[in-house]
């Protein structure tokens, strides 16, 4: 093995290899990229949810919840929970943080604005309305 | 140490285990967060502790490998680094920095953190281990291209070697891919698909390369076997990474609007995924069986050959078991994902930056290795530390199935917060493994401060 198993052909198929992976990852993206219009809810992505996803991301709300799978494990699953509790709850619970409760799990105070909050719902129903593959597998998320 | 400006790569090792022992503090603190639900809120919200707990693992971790290159790269090209005056300034500025983006995560709400450093010029923030302000992304860049520079003038003008040029390559990619942490389309989808590019092309791509190198680099030291046989072997495994990484980026794509030709891309690639941290496993045995000399540092030895079974079990065995996308429909998101994401971590990256520590850091105290009782103490922080993880990732394993099956395959299934409820039991034996992680942690200090004879070859 070690005799026509040399460090240079190792050293081309790594080369060779990882090149070939490369370009067919780019490929499968270009591809992606054209299809994502039939999946991706873009028709709906107004401003409002653009101003939506910036007070998610401004108030680290990934790291506690989850959002399409990804994100912390501390909170539930936010990328149906338009589905799951519709706006006025969504609105009326971020307001009524933190619950105080003693030991249990607390979400914080973000005093947001009322505009803020019908931002941030338009965002999450924009996202509940991608078509993720069926996921999650049930309501709970 | 044959070289002077190898010790630049002093004050980084000392920097990354300060970093790794807080990031193990806020660990803990998270750990408790999750049954005592109130522990230290208001004052140091989950949100906050987590962005420090893994922000300072993926700085303390970057600590490590460019100490870890300044190490080694005037040894591999034959002679001093390009300029070490640069390494000790980008030290400072890398390390100041970070305490800054730290103390703002912690002194202020994080939408006061973004609003003054400037996220409205370019929005980037928010983003799952890319939270870091503008000023901390940019200055990273800045950090990463000095670096390189330095790292890549010093090997163009000496030797070349196999290891080097991997180590290179590793590191550049790990700085062009960072790039796409600066992309934050509005599109969420898209937002996605390329902040894997930074995430799964860094830990199960590029850094791969690293981790190559420097796991060869003292394999070759501490076993004195054939270059030649080390750098064919180095070649085959990150050949392997990258064929199965690559496209292996798709076991992100199942379930975030991407086409679903994905589930069959990432199923199969992430199905061999595995294999590269197979080979490594075997390889480090293989070498370590076929040493050519008996090295006085033992310790180092054991976390390189420690680093090849855990970064198989934690990013191979734990990574595949949820990587097919039929059981990643049910597992996405879960505790399973924080199992996998903790043994990954420590067998793959803390354990190769510890292993290049243990060689590196007793020579550049002036001793080939530490003393016989500091050896010691260091194999039992190794012990402890290492079955601790093991633990921590059994019990996340054991709340991820039960939460999986009550909140998802249930007939009935329940809520989030009630799930969540159910599974405290395997949260509080966590939290107490972890306790035993710290200890080892603090054991592994201790050992850099025991003195004594340099241990002899055996």
């Amino acid at each position: 093995m070690s005799g026509t198993f040399t460090k240079s052909t190792a050293r081309n198929i790594f080369y060779g290899g990882s090149m070939f992976f490369f370009l067919l990852f780019v490929a499968l993206t270009f591809d992606t990229n054209a299809t994502l219009p039939k999946r991706d809810n873009s028709q709906n992505l107004t401003e409002q949810v653009a101003r939506g996803k910036k007070v998610w991301e401004t108030h680290d709300c990934i790291g506690c919840h989850t959002l399409l799978g990804e994100g912390a494990y501390f909170a539930p699953e936010l990328g149906n929970v338009y589905v799951r509790r519709g706006p006025d709850f969504i609105k009326a619970w971020i307001k009524a943080q933190p619950t105080g409760a003693p030991g249990r799990r607390q979400m914080p105070q973000f005093h947001l604005t009322d505009a803020q909050l019908d931002d941030l719902v338009a965002f999450l129903k924009y996202t509940s309305e991608i078509n993720t593959s069926k996921w999650p597998p049930n309501i709970e998320g | 140490m044959q070289y002077k400006s190898q010790a630049v790569a002093k004050p980084y090792f000392i920097a990354a285990i300060g970093l790794f022992a807080a990031q193990i503090v806020f660990g803990l603190i998270m750990g408790l967060q999750y049954v005592v639900g109130d522990f230290l809120f208001p004052a140091i919200p989950f949100n906050a502790a987590r962005m420090v707990h893994t922000n300072l693992l993926i700085v303390w971790l970057l600590f490590g490998f460019m100490g870890g290159a300044y190490y080694l790269i005037p040894e591999e090209s034959e002679r001093e680094l390009h300029s070490p005056a640069l390494a000790k300034v980008m030290f400072w500025i890398f390390l100041i920095a970070g305490a800054l983006t730290i103390i703002g995560y912690l002194a202020m709400p994080y939408a006061e953190l973004a609003r003054l450093s400037g996220n409205d010029i370019l929005q980037t923030m928010g983003r799952e281990f890319l939270e870091q302000p503008l000023p901390t992304k940019v200055g990273i860049v800045v950090v990463a291209l000095a670096f390189l520079y330095n790292i890549s003038m010093t090997v163009l003008a000496g030797r070349k070697t196999s290891i080097s040029l991997v180590l290179l390559l590793g590191l550049w990619g790990l700085a062009i891919f960072f790039l796409f942490s600066f992309y934050n389309p509005a599109n969420l989808v898209k937002d996605k698909y390329y902040w894997w590019w930074v995430v799964h092309l860094w830990v199960e791509g590029v850094w791969e390369l690293i981790l190559g190198s420097l796991l060869a680099y003292v394999l070759i030291k501490v076993t004195g076997v054939d270059r030649e046989v080390i750098e064919k072997w180095l070649y085959v495994i990150i050949a392997m990474s990258l064929v199965t990484g690559l496209i292996g980026t798709g076991h992100h794509y199942y379930w975030i609007g991407a086409p679903e030709y994905w589930q069959w891309w990432g199923s199969v690639f992430s199905a061999l995924e595995p294999i590269p941290f197979f080979m490594m496993t075997v390889f480090a045995f293989n070498m370590v069986n076929r040493r050519r000399r008996e090295h006085p540092n033992k310790a180092a030895t054991l976390w390189a050959l420690g680093t090849g079974v855990m970064s198989f079990l934690g990013a191979g065995v734990w990574g595949f078991l949820h990587t097919l996308a039929p059981v990643n429909y049910y597992t996405h998101g879960t505790q399973i994902t924080a199992a996998h994401g903790h043994i990954a971590f420590y067998g793959a990256y803390a354990m190769v930056v510890l292993t290049i520590i243990s060689y590196a850091m007793p020579i550049m105290r002036g001793r080939e290795a530490n003393s016989e009782k500091s050896q010691i103490v260091e194999m039992w922080a190794f012990w402890i530390m290492t079955i601790a993880m093991v633990f921590i990732t059994l019990f996340l394993t054991a709340a991820g199935i039960l939460q999986v099956w009550l909140q998802r395959v249930s007939t009935t299934p329940m809520p989030f917060m009630a799930a969540q409820d159910q599974v405290a039991i395997f949260y509080w034996m966590r939290e107490v493994t972890g306790v035993f992680f710290a200890a080892g942690l603090v054991l592994y200090i201790i050992s850099f401060f025991i003195g004594g004879k340099s241990a002899k070859a055996a």
